[in-house]
């Protein structure tokens, strides 16, 4: 048998083993106290500055988003016409734009947008794509075939032109993109959740759970959909640096939100008829947007097991 | 190969298509939202009034029920007509014939830049003698696919049209114009190559054939290249249905960043003026791209790799 469209590496995006997170490693280490925690905590963060450095980046960007005065308090809407296009300096260290406003200040600001975009388009592509591989894995047989063949097709349709044909349908908008992008993910969490699913559905405590009679949905509930979560929530981290990556892709093309407000995608696409002259517009929104995925998959990474294998 | 193996794949693949035509029909003509009356407000300003929009529903068929809508359009693009612009009037496929040829350059052009520099990057990162250098360009693809690619274009256009003035900034005259968009459309799959390409080498550098070449006393280089390399590339083949499908959905942005013709271009202008039969006509050609793809590397791998045989019957 030769394979069938997307290779293993793509399809599966489980981590190998979830012992580390799961129920099982519970018992042993938590007998070791409080303080040894710690220090294995300290001992893991020393070895890994990367990972720190990252967990900082997010920090910031989450603090840019929900209380962007703290580290922006200036107007991101105005700007002095005496300080057009300053360069990077002490003043404003991302440089000042076409129009004299301190570009740092606009980016801050453009996180709130950004990031409602990116996890209302996760959050969607996790309960849709979540449900569909519940059920498809639950259920087993005709509707598994079913759901599963609809989700080889979504994988068949490159994510970008997914989104450009919803966002089509539905208009122009953050949440209309962020809805697009989200529906454009569904196939991987569906494919994800299945395979979790059918792990966790032939376990002895389901069986068990069967056993003294358990009604099918609150087995659902309480046993497979805990034990299923993990490596789902690394795929969920993983998602969330793709979904910022297409969500300001699309702001770039012009399909977010209507100029006033400004996203990080956008904010590129405002810099560009300034290249030549002024870089530091286009380049200073795009660097965050790359810092942040790159902190958002050295996460991803973390969870996925990182944890357990370091003892 | 068995004949009705080479059948089965073939109506899987067709299969395929007319599921990915079923999906983007749901998504754009079930959804809500009224094409025609976008497509009247956008000509001149003037409120086209009721008459004429149902005037405009009847001639492009948007009057009748959605089921008989389908049927209709199923039909028509069976027979390879998918449809007339809403924006143009022209025939979709005529529209996207003439969008395809700059498309299929940049992407053949990205294609190269993503096999070779993948490939350069995975062989780098497992044959080095030196551990910092496989740590170091073991860390590159993951870099790499966290960068926007409308950011590296608009990066390389900056440092190399501008700052140094290699190469033209925008356009499409000349293979000058096509190194730029190249490289960003390639750097997201040529990063993805080589992390499937690097995960299959050090498989295959772990198994018994690479043992027995190293007993004999055949030295790392060559061990590299001519032993594990090839087996090593079969897996990495079954990713190109992925790359190819990449690469024309890739033209989206870095057509736009470059500001060069293509289908790209054209899905961006019909996306704006809700032109939901060239959306659609392109959404189907890259599902067509990447059935075919797949169609072939299944078809071929059996003939590469001794080892896989195909069983006709089963499953």
């Amino acid at each position: 048998m030769t394979t069938l469209h997307p290779p293993p590496e793509l399809r599966d995006r489980t981590p190998p083993d979830p012992a580390g997170t799961g129920s099982a490693g519970r018992e042993g280490p938590r007998r070791a106290g409080r303080s040894g925690g710690g220090a294995r905590l300290g001992r893991f963060l020393r070895r890994r500055p990367g990972l720190v450095a990252a967990v900082v980046v997010v920090v910031l960007v989450l603090t840019a988003a929900f209380v962007p005065a703290l580290l922006a308090p200036g107007d991101p809407a105005v700007g002095d016409t005496a300080q057009r296009m300053l360069p990077p300096g002490p003043g404003h260290w991302f440089g000042t734009d076409h129009l004299g406003r301190d570009v740092w200040t606009r980016v801050v600001h453009g996180a709130a947008l950004s990031l409602q975009a990116t996890v209302l388009a996760v959050a969607v592509a996790l309960v849709v794509g979540g449900l569909v591989g519940l059920a498809a894995g639950y259920a087993g047989g005709r509707l598994d075939e079913l759901l599963m063949r609809g989700v080889d097709v979504l994988l068949a349709i490159p994510a970008i032109l997914l989104s450009l044909a919803l966002i089509t349908a539905l208009g122009f908008g953050t949440v209309k993109v962020a809805i697009a992008v989200g529906i454009a993910g569904v196939a991987s969490f569906a494919r994800v959740t299945r395979a979790e699913t059918l792990r966790v559905r032939r376990s002895l405590y389901v069986e068990a759970a069967r056993a003294v009679g358990t009604r099918r949905l609150t087995t659902l509930w309480r046993h497979v959909l805990p034990n299923a979560a993990g490596p789902v929530t690394a795929l969920a981290v993983l998602e969330f640096g793709l979904a910022i990556l297409a969500v300001s892709a699309l702001s770039f093309l012009g399909y977010g939100a209507p100029p006033p407000a400004s996203e990080w995608g956008s904010l590129v696409a405002d810099g560009r008829n300034y290249l030549a002259v002024a870089w530091w517009i286009c380049a200073m929104p795009g660097l965050v947007i790359a810092a942040t995925v790159l902190s958002v998959n050295r996460i991803s990474r973390a969870l996925d097991g990182e944890w357990g294998r370091s003892v | 190969m068995s004949l009705p193996y080479l059948l089965r794949r073939l109506g899987l693949a067709v299969a395929v298509l007319w599921a990915a035509w079923t999906v983007s029909f749901v998504v754009l003509y079930l959804l809500p939202g009224d094409p025609v009356a976008t497509m009247a407000a956008a000509g001149d300003g003037e409120q086209p009034s009721p008459a004429e929009l149902d005037a405009l529903r009847a001639r492009y068929g948007l009057d009748q029920p959605l089921i008989v809508q389908y049927g209709t359009k199923l039909w028509a693009a069976l027979q390879g007509d998918l449809g007339i612009s809403f924006a143009t009037g022209e025939p979709v496929r005529s529209a996207i014939g003439a969008a395809l040829p700059p498309t299929l350059q940049i992407a053949g052009a990205g294609l190269l830049v993503a096999v070779t520099g993948g490939t350069a990057v995975a062989l780098a990162a497992t044959g080095s003698r030196h551990a910092w250098l496989r740590q170091a360009l073991g860390a590159v693809p993951s870099l790499a696919v966290s960068l926007p690619v409308f950011w590296v274009g608009l990066m390389l256009v900056q440092l190399f049209s501008f700052r140094l003035g290699w190469l033209p900034a925008v356009g499409a005259r000349g293979p000058g114009s096509l190194v730029l968009p190249a490289i960003a459309l390639g750097l997201p799959t040529g990063a993805l190559i080589a992390q499937v390409l690097a995960a299959s080498l050090t498989r295959s550098l772990q198994s018994p054939f690479v043992t027995t070449a190293r007993a004999k006393g055949v030295g790392e280089a060559a061990v590299l290249l001519r032993h594990a390399l090839g087996t090593a590339t079969l897996p990495a083949l079954t990713v190109l249905g992925t790359v190819v499908g990449n690469l024309v959905a890739g033209s989206v942005v870095v057509e736009t960043v470059f500001t060069r013709p293509g289908l790209g271009r054209l899905t961006v202008a019909s996306v704006g003026v809700q032109d939901i039969p060239v959306v659609q006509g392109v959404v189907l050609f890259a599902a067509l791209a990447f059935v075919v793809v797949n169609l072939l590397v299944d078809l071929a791998y059996p003939l590469l790799d001794p080892r896989i045989t195909v069983s006709g019957g089963a499953r």
